[in-house]
């Protein structure tokens, strides 16, 4: 069948891709898992990111698969390529995905599942309103949920790192609804490519 | 580089950034007095040098006082006379204008290198008697946080409670926007003179926190492109940082003896409140819900933690004693948004963010004891309020004219001032302790 092909064929190019990628690991996860080694004392069972052996991997079915995919390795560079929409909206208090960013999460989730040494992180904002605290939190909730979808779609939890920073980081100065519309927000960051933010 | 001549390095540049007064004063601008509150008079200190007198010690005192709500100072004007001597003051004409207690002094040039002699007196007019009186030698720079001291007695005498007009605060300054915006720490005197920048980055800086010997200050640095707590020397600028686990590493609060640091930590997965062992580097789990809780504070006696959660639906306020004893008890319910909590220091008051009927965010007190919540700021986005350390007022962040602001309230909500920078924001107010 097929998609057993192409699981296979995945599964090889996830194994070889960590293998050749190793070294290449960004230094902060190195320092991020020293400091959680430290914690283990606590006997919290502490559990760091990077350790996932592409638990939630698996391949797309051509329904699934949005238009373009696969990408090209170099889609994210690409301004005019389907990848380039980075940003997911949130209505108010709120951090459920709404359906019209199926699309971009799905494209997204694409190109991990198909260059597995290709990390990403995600960053959850809230607008101006209520408490600075509150918001990390709120941020931080819907930064989950773009990555819980991200996984559903293929994408894999050791290549994500979600992170919030609450209303600290605006993308829109101004202290009205149409500002407020545009800070809610989850973006899709490539560390690794000359990509936004 | 060796470990201590890093020590070194960072030392150095701390210094430099506080000898380096690049930071904007805040300008205050008293905005509501308490009307019926103890009738005063300020008199203007007599000044027996060339030129302009050091300071306004007098209009110092006069700012101090009305700001905290328990006096209502006598306009300049209305005084019928300005003593500057015992022998001056006449008590029946200030009886005539119900005045209470007049303060009267002095500046001199010291005879022998720069500085000034200060003297001061304070009487009860109806007693007809001086309180309190003192005599001081100061430095050229010295003369502001003096009159502040005088204030500190002034409010004392009256009062029988301590004045918190010598104490500091801590707060975070921005300026530009885009790739142009910075992020600094400030550390200044209460009414935002003397400030000094204790950290500058590029990333964001939140949730500052002052330790109980005000000589460390805990705070969120994004400096690494994802946030950690560090925690600060205020004065050598050295450093170190104590949680950095994935997810969040937010919002830090000490317990009353100083050790141990509350947080909030997701790398277990949700936002949970955590005490944080500083000797031991050991986090301890204290909540477990499935919402979103955050901004831990300690209550005076070190047993509970008053903290915002989401696990009823909207933003509450609870508290849970620090030994988990017992499950967290929901305290505040009028209202559908209530956040981001402080406790008084004699633990009878909460002050929290209250969103209004109207959707405006507010600062409320809570009363423990009668249950009883009172609105105390008028603003649209206020936030952040931190108690003084007497307890008589609040600072907080606001809006005005689209910039942010500190706004400084009573605690009964009787009197109000602004404090303000030329550009940019201020936001997120730490009040710093008693300096002994």
């Amino acid at each position: 069948m097929q998609s057993t092909i192409r699981a296979i064929a995945l599964l090889m190019f996830l194994v070889l891709a960590g293998c050749a990628t190793a070294p290449q690991e960004p230094t902060e996860t190195t320092t991020e898992e020293a400091d959680s080694g430290a914690d283990t004392d606590t006997g919290t069972g502490a559990e760091t990111d990077g350790m996932g052996e592409e638990d939630g991997a698996r391949t797309l079915t051509a329904e699934e698969c949005p238009p373009d995919c696969p990408f090209s390795r170099d889609a994210i560079d690409d301004s005019s390529s389907l990848l380039a929409d980075r940003t997911i909206y949130f209505e108010f208090d709120s951090s459920s995905v709404q359906e019209k960013f199926m699309d971009v999460i799905q494209r997204h989730a694409a190109y991990l599942a198909e260059y597995s040494d290709v990390d990403v992180r995600l960053e959850g904002h809230t607008d101006e309103r209520g408490s600075r605290e509150y918001n990390v939190g709120l941020g931080s909730r819907r930064a989950d949920a773009v990555s819980r979808l991200l996984q559903a779609y293929g994408a894999s939890s050791g290549q994500i790192e979600a992170i919030s920073y609450g209303e600290e980081v605006p993308a829109v100065e101004g202290h009205n609804e149409e500002a407020w519309d545009k800070n809610r927000r989850v973006e899709i960051v490539y560390p690794a490519s000359g990509g936004s933010n | 580089m060796q470990p201590s001549r890093m020590f070194h390095a960072l030392a150095a540049l701390a210094l430099l950034a506080l000898s380096t007064p690049a930071a904007a004063v805040l300008q205050i601008e008293i905005t509501e007095g308490a009307a019926g509150a103890r009738p005063i008079a300020v008199v203007p200190f007599g000044w027996a040098g060339e030129g302009d007198p050091p300071e306004d010690i007098a209009g110092l005192i006069s700012n101090d006082l009305t700001r905290s709500g328990q006096f209502e100072p006598m306009n300049r004007e209305d005084h019928v006379s300005q003593p500057t001597r015992a022998d001056e003051v006449r008590f029946g004409n200030w009886r005539t204008l119900g005045v209470d207690h007049v303060v009267i002094g002095r500046v001199e040039p010291l005879n022998d290198g720069p500085g000034y002699n200060v003297r001061f007196q304070l009487f009860d007019v109806a007693r007809q008697e001086q309180v309190a009186g003192y005599s001081y030698e100061v430095g050229r720079n010295g003369v502001r946080s003096l009159a502040h001291e005088i204030s500190d007695v002034v409010y004392e005498e009256i009062t029988g409670e301590r004045g918190a007009f010598s104490t500091r605060i801590a707060y975070v300054a921005v300026q530009g926007s885009g790739d142009q915006r910075r992020y600094t720490l400030q550390v200044s005197d209460y009414d935002g003179f003397n400030p000094r920048t204790i950290l500058t980055s590029r990333d964001p800086v939140m949730s500052p926190a002052w330790a109980p010997d005000g000589e460390r200050l805990a705070y969120v640095s994004f400096e690494e492109g994802r946030p950690a707590i560090y925690v600060q020397r205020v004065v050598s600028g050295r450093r170190e940082k104590v949680s950095s686990r994935a997810g969040i590493n937010g919002a830090p609060a000490w317990s009353p003896d100083g050790e141990r640091l509350a947080v909030t930590l997701s790398y277990e997965g949700n936002p949970e409140i955590y005490v944080l062992d500083l000797a031991r580097d050991q986090a301890r789990r204290i909540t477990r819900s499935g919402g979103i809780d955050t901004s831990p504070v300690w209550t005076p006696d070190g047993e509970n933690l008053i903290f915002t959660s989401d696990r009823s639906g909207g933003p509450q306020i609870y508290s849970i004693p620090v030994d988990r004893s017992e499950r967290a008890r929901r305290l505040t319910f009028e209202g559908n948004y209530n956040a981001d909590p402080d406790v008084s220091p004699d633990g009878e008051r909460l002050t929290f963010v209250h969103r209004m009927q109207n959707g405006r965010f507010r600062i409320a007190v809570l009363d423990r004891g009668s249950e009883l919540m009172r609105v105390v700021s008028e603003g649209q986005l206020d936030e952040s309020p931190t108690f003084a350390p007497n307890g008589r007022m609040i600072l907080f962040a606001t809006d005005h004219r689209g910039r942010g602001v500190l706004g400084s309230v009573s605690t009964d909500g009787r009197a109000a001032a602004r404090l303000s920078q030329s550009q940019g924001d201020v936001r997120e107010p730490a009040w710093g302790p008693f300096r002994d």
